[in-house]
């Protein structure tokens, strides 16, 4: 028997009844379109947690400061919450850290802030130049704060756009306009370009001053809350991490690393987690997906054991004229796997449509791999194999005498 | 061609044992047209599966073609039955939704024939088994009884089979089609030295063979030349 053989037997064997092998089909299609639509979602999503993480800048280390513990070590009062990161620390890390490309230390604190009438309440970001090669900010209109700034205690800001729209109205041009923050007037330099975060951590809602005037105008110590640190590139992250932990130990005359009163965080790290919790979040609704699946299979299943009980005659014949166990079990197998099959090519073409249509109507991102087409078109054929595979045995096993004899 | 040694089949059903055929004996030789007749439970389907190599004796030899076939696996079974056997059934059995011509070649597609020397081939035992041609790509549910029956002989003689085992082939005929078909395989015997075993009940059908082994109750009551057929032909010579 050839292949081109078994194409036509089971090309005729399931158009005889369109209906039903339309239906075996239809649950096969809704399992993959499913699958196909569920992970397209859960990858979207990955995507874009994962470009937003990418978006505070590259190659990223963290510093935080860690959690103040009294005397005891018995009382925590929350990570960051200690101000154990000093202006000293940040210089420290600029001299000594070769593996660092650029380092920006930033202080940051919620305001009330106010102008010509209108006032929010944002979080205000004393920082230096650096910040914007360090965090990937670009700047939309004007300039962001310049090391002079800094070092002149200037009373400028930058704005994010959010804040722009909230205290000036949506468009607008404030360059040269006066804020106040905290009660001191402000005068805005720049505007930053949007970088499109919602939600907590939204990075468009910032406001921007000089690192050295917020430390003596508004919050009147020396202390830093991040020291952010770009590294030169991505295979010396941990090494420049490593490092990093081990000078600031130092500085703070810490020898256990366990009690260490500051956090430095890899970007690396962060993307993980995000991925791990997206990943999860992936596979329940592709598991979800799978059950439809498994349902569609034993639909082919169902199907296939009709058909088998159907045809027990001509198999019967089949058997009379010299066909062999194996090739009525290919026949039969063929056919629930030419059904899977079909129903894959279409449930891919559905599952498309799916998240095509998800992305249009509510504006979810959505992602369609080639692996998980490839992936679903793999287990649509091997669904074929193993819910056919008792339906082929059975047929295969019929002796012929009681196969040609059976009503 | 044919021969059968001390044939005994013994069905076992739990604790009881029913022999169904008692020792028996023959030999078909090469071009005979031998009609095997009995009574319904006398043994005679057991003993065509049997010469069908659909089945095995319980003990006894059956020689098809010079091979021991007594004592094959399934598989190989399938083969003998592939290369040397041609089945003709009461019930035509023929694939209702494929073409007169796709049913005539399904054997050959077992058989590993290459797609362009089927349709020779189905066409020659078309003509053989008197089949007109313009019913060979009718879906063969669109057939007469006798023209499904003459598609089932092309069928079983596709392969050139050894033997041609035809199981009450005129059981579902009327009387008239039936002495078509039953003359159809006088004439493959007569013109084409084809030989043929036919299992019947009846008698007038048994008739139209050369030599009528009578079974009853699993063994064989008289095994005869049927005088009436050699007169007939005779008949037919001298005129």
């Amino acid at each position: 028997m050839t292949i081109r053989d078994l194409f036509e037997e089971t090309y005729s064997s399931l158009t005889v009844n369109k209906v039903r092998s339309g239906l075996t089909i239809l649950g096969i299609v809704i399992g993959i379109g499913s699958v196909i639509a569920m992970v397209s979602i859960g990858q979207g999503a990955q995507g874009s947690i994962e470009s937003s993480i990418q978006s505070i800048g590259s190659n990223l280390l963290l510093v935080m400061p860690g959690a103040q513990r009294g005397p005891g070590y018995q009382v925590s009062s929350g990570r960051g919450s200690a101000q154990t990161l000093t202006q000293d620390d940040a210089d420290a890390i600029i001299k000594q850290i070769t593996l660092a490309r650029a380092i920006a230390p930033e202080i940051s604190r919620r305001y009330q802030i106010v102008a010509r009438g209108t006032n929010t309440n944002t979080q205000v970001v004393g920082t230096v130049a650096s910040y914007s090669q360090v965090r990937n900010v670009e700047i939309d209109q004007g300039s962001f704060i310049t090391d002079q700034n800094v070092l002149s205690l200037a009373r400028v800001a930058v704005l994010g756009p959010t804040t722009r729209d909230d205290l000036f109205g949506e468009g607008s041009d404030p360059i040269g306009e006066t804020i106040k923050i905290n009660g001191i007037d402000f005068k805005v330099v720049g505007i930053t370009k949007s970088k499109g975060g919602t939600g907590f951590g939204n990075q468009d809602d910032m406001i921007f001053i000089p690192l050295k005037t917020a430390q003596k105008l508004l919050a009147g110590d020396d202390y830093v809350t991040t020291i952010s640190i770009q590294v030169q590139d991505q295979n010396s992250m941990t090494a420049a991490q490593e490092e990093v932990t081990s000078l600031l130990l130092d500085r703070h005359h810490i020898s256990d690393p366990q009690l260490a009163d500051f956090n430095v965080l890899n970007q690396a790290d962060i993307v993980a987690t995000a991925s791990s919790i997206t990943n999860t979040f992936t596979m329940l609704l592709a598991a979800i997906a799978g059950i439809s699946l498994l349902v569609g299979g034993i639909g082919i299943m169902n199907m296939m054991l009709t058909t088998v009980t159907e045809r027990t005659r001509e198999i019967g014949l089949r058997k009379a004229i010299g066909a062999k166990r194996k090739d009525i079990s290919i026949q039969f197998l063929a056919e629930s796997v030419m059904l899977t099959f079909s129903g894959g090519v279409i449930g891919v073409l559905f599952g498309w449509l799916i998240s095509f249509a998800v992305t249009q109507f509510t504006g979810i991102a959505t992602q369609i791999s080639s692996s998980s087409i490839l992936l679903a078109f793999g287990v649509s054929a091997i669904i074929g194999i193993i819910f056919g595979y008792y339906p082929a045995r059975r047929a295969a096993g019929l002796n012929p005498i009681e196969a040609l004899r059976y009503e | 061609m044919i021969k059968c040694e001390a044939i005994s089949k013994v069905y076992v059903n739990g604790d009881v044992e029913t022999p169904v055929l008692k020792a028996v004996s023959f030999e078909v030789k090469h071009g005979e047209f031998v009609a095997i007749m009995g009574p319904s439970g006398s043994g005679k389907s057991t003993l065509m599966h049997i010469l069908g190599a659909l089945d095995t004796p319980t003990s006894g030899t059956y020689r098809l073609d010079g091979h021991d076939v007594s004592k094959l696996s399934d598989d190989e079974l399938a083969d003998v039955r592939r290369d040397k056997i041609g089945f003709v059934f009461q019930s035509f059995n023929l694939l209702s939704r494929a073409t007169v011509l796709r049913n005539v070649m399904l054997p050959l597609v077992y058989a590993g024939i290459s797609p362009g020397k089927r349709r020779s081939g189905a066409e020659k035992a078309l003509l053989a088994a008197g089949l007109q041609e313009d019913r060979w790509h009718h879906l063969s549910n669109q057939l007469s009884g006798g023209q499904m029956q003459r598609v089932a002989i092309a069928r079983a003689l596709v392969n050139d089979p050894a033997l041609i085992l035809a199981d009450e082939p005129t059981g579902n005929l009327d009387t008239k089609t039936g002495e078509v078909v039953l003359g159809t395989f006088q004439e493959l015997n007569r013109a084409h030295r084809h030989t043929i075993v036919l299992i019947t009940h009846e008698l007038y059908v048994a008739e139209h063979a050369d030599r009528i082994i009578h079974i009853q109750d699993g063994s064989i009551l008289e095994d005869i030349r049927n005088h009436k057929k050699r007169l007939a032909h005779a008949a037919h010579f001298s005129s």
